[in-house]
């Protein structure tokens, strides 16, 4: 898992919303909530990128957090994430999917 | 709270128009009784405006987007802007008779993971359906639309919109959901049209067809629950906002008005001349509904049915006073007061009741 290649579901329909990620499968219509962690691992899961690289890369960097702890936890959430249907975990490279989310602007109520 | 109420409630706090509703056209092939569209074509957005709007909406953190009409799927570039609508990522939801969906568009609508389609189908007779839509032969087409759509598992909701004509029909509309393994969702609101003109509110049920709904557990789940006394009016309630209309959710018209709801239709800009975003944040209309909350409520903030009822702001708009009181709706609350007075009698005093 950890050396495997993470993709965002092209089924999925998200948005950023206050920092975190809300994601909808189309699938079962299941909604989620990805805390600021989840959003980056989500934002960052190309098809082309390993688990491993966008632990090291992205969440260690912008969380300093340790490389092992944030793996496991990482790996947790791609896993759930999987059997949900909205992440695509393969041990080659994915179709890369570009779609990341970007935040909303700042309200202006 | 569920976790969509919790979403939609962080939306709120950050003034994200969660959802909106756009209608990309007004045509239509069906000529239904109660529709409050007129369907002449004024001047469509083209495709190329109405994927800027998406674009607009997608970056002020829009998720849930509802295609509507008349009849979105006579507009011949409706996939082209459904699919521009995926690539944003937004959870898209239909609304259509679909007359003009076979196995093809089924397929395509499945490829692109639309979340929802929308069907109405007001009576499972044809004479009954085909005469509210004046289109022989529309619900054998309308029903092969959803064997098309489930053949593809796509999630599919049969809406059935009561009113006089049909409404001893709905059991059988609901028994067909279930052969067909769709949801069914009915709704007793008849609008007026757009324009203000009362005439088609004749469709809307009468009392004692209104009180025979409120007490089908089939439709309202549990009905003691349902037409129990309203609850004390609370300092929350009070300072609560009336609905979702300007708050998470705005409209938009195929013409790009837009309105804070497709039932609350007050001009509060035109995408054509500003950005979506800009009416969104800064239109004196939209800021006027916006600043409304329940204790704003000149006539509804007093009233003893308050916390259980259904007061629609735009219905009470085309009546004449946005913060006045909806009559469908207080007909409503009163008709289900009425019932709750009856329910709680003991069965002597019910039958005296009856005998006068």
């Amino acid at each position: 898992m950890k050396s495997h290649y993470v993709g965002r579901s092209q089924a999925v329909a998200a948005r950023m919303m206050g920092g975190e990620i809300v994601v909808i499968s189309p699938e079962d219509s299941g909604l989620f909530t990805l805390n600021p962690v989840a959003s980056c691992i989500w934002n960052s899961a190309d098809g082309d990128t390993t688990l491993e690289q966008i632990v090291r890369d992205k969440v260690c960097t912008e969380f300093e957090v340790p490389f092992d702890a944030a793996l496991e936890d990482a790996a947790t959430f791609v896993n759930e994430g999987s059997e949900h249907g909205i992440l695509l975990v393969s041990e080659q490279p994915l179709p890369r999917n570009p779609q990341a989310v970007l935040p909303a602007p700042e309200a202006k109520l | 709270m569920s976790l969509m109420d919790e979403v939609t409630s962080r939306a709120l706090s950050l003034g994200i128009p969660f959802s909106l509703h756009l209608d990309v056209t007004y045509r239509c092939n069906e000529r239904c009784v109660h529709c409050y569209l007129d369907h002449d074509d004024h001047g469509e957005m083209t495709a190329d405006e109405i994927k800027r709007v998406l674009c607009q909406a997608a970056s002020a953190g829009t998720l849930i987007l509802t295609l509507s009409g008349g009849e979105p799927f006579l507009r011949k570039d409706f996939f082209d802007i459904l699919a521009y609508a995926r690539s944003l990522m937004f959870s898209v939801k239909i609304k259509t008779n679909g007359l003009l969906i076979g196995a093809e568009q089924a397929q395509r609508l499945r490829e692109l993971h639309v979340g929802e389609v929308q069907i109405s189908i007001y009576s499972h007779r044809p004479e009954v359906h085909d005469g509210i839509t004046k289109v022989r032969g529309s619900l054998d087409r309308s029903l092969n639309a959803i064997r098309f759509l489930r053949s593809q598992g796509l999630t599919t909701v049969i809406a059935c919109p009561l009113m006089r004509a049909n409404i001893s029909d709905y059991p059988e509309v609901q028994a067909l959901a279930a052969e067909l393994g769709v949801a069914f969702t009915m709704d007793p609101t008849i609008t007026p049209k757009i324009d203000g003109d009362m005439s088609i509110v004749q469709h809307r049920l009468a009392r004692p067809e209104i009180a025979q709904i409120f007490q089908d557990s089939t439709l309202v789940g549990d009905v003691h629950e349902f037409c129990k006394p309203a609850g004390p009016t609370t300092d929350d309630l009070l300072e609560s906002v009336p609905c979702s209309a300007g708050h998470t959710s705005v409209y938009v018209s195929p013409y790009g008005e837009v309105f804070p709801c497709v039932q609350f239709p007050i001009t509060c800009g035109n995408v054509r001349e500003q950005p979506l975003n800009e009416i969104w944040y800064h239109s004196d209309q939209m800021n006027r509904v916006r600043n409304i909350r329940v204790k704003d409520l000149h006539t509804c903030s007093g009233c003893d049915h308050l916390s259980g009822c259904t007061r629609c702001p735009g219905l009470a708009y085309m009546e004449g006073d946005m913060r006045g009181p909806s009559s469908a709706d207080c007909e409503k609350s009163q008709i289900k007061a009425g019932l709750a007075h009856i329910d709680t009698l003991p069965a002597q005093l019910q039958l005296v009741q009856i005998q006068l």
